[in-house]
């Protein structure tokens, strides 16, 4: 049954040694499967163990234990080539803070994961440009990131995401840098996605914006308290 | 197998132009650093380059002198006697040599090397005129075809008279350079012995006693200027290497700085999939690329200021590939060697640390 779940996590524990006798337990045992074209909302006061959590799934980090399979391949025994190569292919990261590449501008920054990829340059501009009109920046591709608004830098970022057409998405408070009416434009965008059948994973600590997922998993001092499906889905629309 | 090549190939590319932006982002901190490997590569390459113009120019003269040729003279001297003499040697372009009875009676007779000619006879031809130097008159007889120069000097410059009129006039107790040609290059070695023999007869050298005086061919010049610029070369090589080492200490330097300063970016690139391998390409890259633009700088300005030479002796200019070659071989070497440490912390650095840095 396992097999149909893009992400298994059993009992994952992560745990910072802190020096000394001193340690903090970010998460203490979190167990949580997650299926294809989910749409899942993390949600949790500020130090409960979200971003941890969402950085293990995104194989940028490793959990000090438990096991994690990522499309029935289990993680852990991963090698560092095997990690990168999985986060190329199969995840697509969209952070808080954007992350874009300061001094490239919106087609490089989406190109990145292609380059890592080794698609040749021609094909990578095509799918760069392609990704960019996806997220409606069609007409924004030589601008450098700060040339461009909050909303726009995200959407770059979307687009990068998203140009090795990975397995899951996942994004750690995408709309927690943006104003609300801006959030909500990044919102819309995930929900096209996910109507498009991507599986994506999002942060937030905003019930309104988790009440556009499918389903809450709520998180606290670094444990599920509460998995749950949305029963009356907000629909999106930004006037 | 060329599948993984061509992977190779793309990523050494990708690498080569993420390394240019990144260098062109640091525009002024990457033209200092390149400018110590610059320094470096244009000491070696100036040197080199001036060298084989010397070479050029000492073995284009030596060549006019005739490849049989070598002089007799009292004192050791490393550059031969004055060109009057080497132009006994050299072909009448107008007139005549000296006849015999000339010779042996000292008659008033001269031919002149065509800078004489241009000064004194500028628009008539010479010969049958007559000139007066040192209160004599002399007949011209004869020109002798221009020849150029070696080292700057003109060997065109000159009034020949035959020896025996130079003794009246000057007497016989005088230092002269005897130039003598043998007939072919298979009895040069026989002919330097005959001149030997009669030079200690003629001077009373009593057997088993050293000769009195010195004589040169044009090989034992060339070897004793190739010792010298062996010696030069070796002295700039040591110097240029000390130069280039503290130069790549400079780029390893500058790698790390941009290594921490670009922390960020490296939590980024291995967020979207970049494996070690590819950072340490990058940076590694990066830190060949700044040495070889430097190097480049260096090579240009080297061949540049050495040629200045070729002008000043009016030869033909000299581009060193061997040493341009080494140049750029020595630039790459420098690059990697100073460039692995900086990309190897760079490619060793934790995503997760990475994207939390300020
Ligand atoms: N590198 C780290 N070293 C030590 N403690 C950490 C580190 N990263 C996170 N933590 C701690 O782990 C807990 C969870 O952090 P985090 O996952 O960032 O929470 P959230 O994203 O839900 O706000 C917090 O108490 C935080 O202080
Ligand atoms: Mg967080």
């Amino acid at each position: 049954m396992n097999n149909s779940y893009v992400i298994n996590l059993q009992q994952i524990k992560k745990i910072y040694d802190m020096g000394g006798a001193e340690e903090v337990q970010a998460l203490r045992g979190v167990s949580v499967q997650i299926g294809k074209n989910e749409y899942v909302a993390i949600m949790g006061p500020s130090g409960s163990g979200k971003s941890t959590l969402m950085n293990i799934i995104g194989c940028l980090d490793t959990p000090t234990s438990g096991l994690y399979e990522f499309n029935s391949i289990n993680v852990s025994e991963m090698n560092d080539n095997q990690l990168a190569k999985v986060r190329n292919k199969e995840i697509g990261f969209v952070f808080q803070t954007f992350n874009l590449l300061a001094r490239s501008n919106a087609l490089h920054n989406v190109e990145l994961p292609l380059i890592y990829a080794g698609v040749s340059s021609a094909e990578r501009k095509r799918l760069a440009h392609e990704a960019l009109e996806h997220v409606g920046l069609g007409d924004r591709v030589h601008h450098k990131p700060n040339e461009l608004s909050g909303g726009q830098r995200q959407r770059v970022a979307v687009a990068r995401a998203l140009v090795n057409r990975p397995s899951i998405l996942l994004a750690d408070e995408p709309t927690g840098n943006l104003d609300s009416k801006t959030g909500d434009e990044i919102m819309v965008l995930f929900e096209e996605l996910h109507t498009q059948g991507n599986t994506i994973i999002l942060v937030t600590h905003e019930e309104y914006i988790a009440e556009h997922a499918h389903r809450i998993i709520r998180l606290r001092d670094g444990m599920i308290e509460a998995d749950e499906i949305v029963k009356n889905r907000k629909s999106i629309t930004t006037e | 197998m060329s599948q993984v090549i061509e992977t190779i190939m793309h990523e050494v590319r990708e690498s080569f132009i993420m390394a240019l932006v990144a260098l062109r982002v640091n525009k002024l901190r990457s033209i200092l650093t390149l400018l110590g490997i610059a320094v470096g590569v244009f000491s070696i390459i100036g040197v080199m380059t001036g060298m084989g113009v010397l070479i050029n120019s000492i073995e284009s003269g030596l060549s006019q002198l005739g490849a049989n040729t070598f002089q007799v003279q009292r004192m050791p001297n490393f550059r031969s006697g004055n060109p009057a003499e080497r132009a006994k040697l050299r072909n009448i372009s107008d007139g005549r040599l000296f006849t015999l009875d000339e010779y042996t009676s000292g008659k008033k007779v001269a031919i002149l090397g065509t800078q004489v000619v241009k000064k004194i006879f500028p628009k008539i031809d010479p010969v049958g005129q007559s000139i007066r130097f040192d209160g004599e008159e002399y007949r011209v007889i004869g020109t002798i075809e221009p020849k150029g120069g070696i080292l700057g000097g003109n060997m065109d410059n000159f009034i020949a008279i035959p020896l025996t009129t130079f003794f009246d006039e000057y007497g016989k107790d005088r230092d002269i350079h005897i130039m003598v040609e043998a007939l072919s290059r298979e009895t040069f070695d026989d002919c330097i012995e005959q001149v030997r023999g009669i030079l200690r007869t003629a001077r009373h050298v009593a057997p088993g006693v050293e000769d009195d005086f010195y004589y040169f061919s044009n090989d034992s010049m060339i070897e004793q200027f190739n010792d010298f610029i062996k010696y030069t070369r070796l002295g700039i090589l040591l110097i240029s290497t000390i130069a280039l080492i503290a130069a790549g200490v400079g780029i390893m330097n500058i790698m790390l700085v941009s290594v921490t300063e670009r922390t960020r970016e490296i939590g980024i690139r291995k967020a979207i999939g970049a494996k070690k391998t590819n950072i340490l390409a990058q940076f590694i890259l990066e830190a060949v690329v700044l040495s070889e633009l430097g190097g480049l700088i260096g090579i240009l300005l080297g061949i540049s200021a050495g040629n200045i030479l070729a002008i000043v002796f009016e030869v033909r200019p000299v581009i060193p590939w061997d040493w341009v070659t080494i140049g750029f071989v020595a630039c790459s070497l420098i690059g990697i060697t100073f460039g692995v440490y900086p990309a190897w912390k760079a490619s060793s650095l934790d995503p997760i640390e990475s994207l939390r840095y300020e």
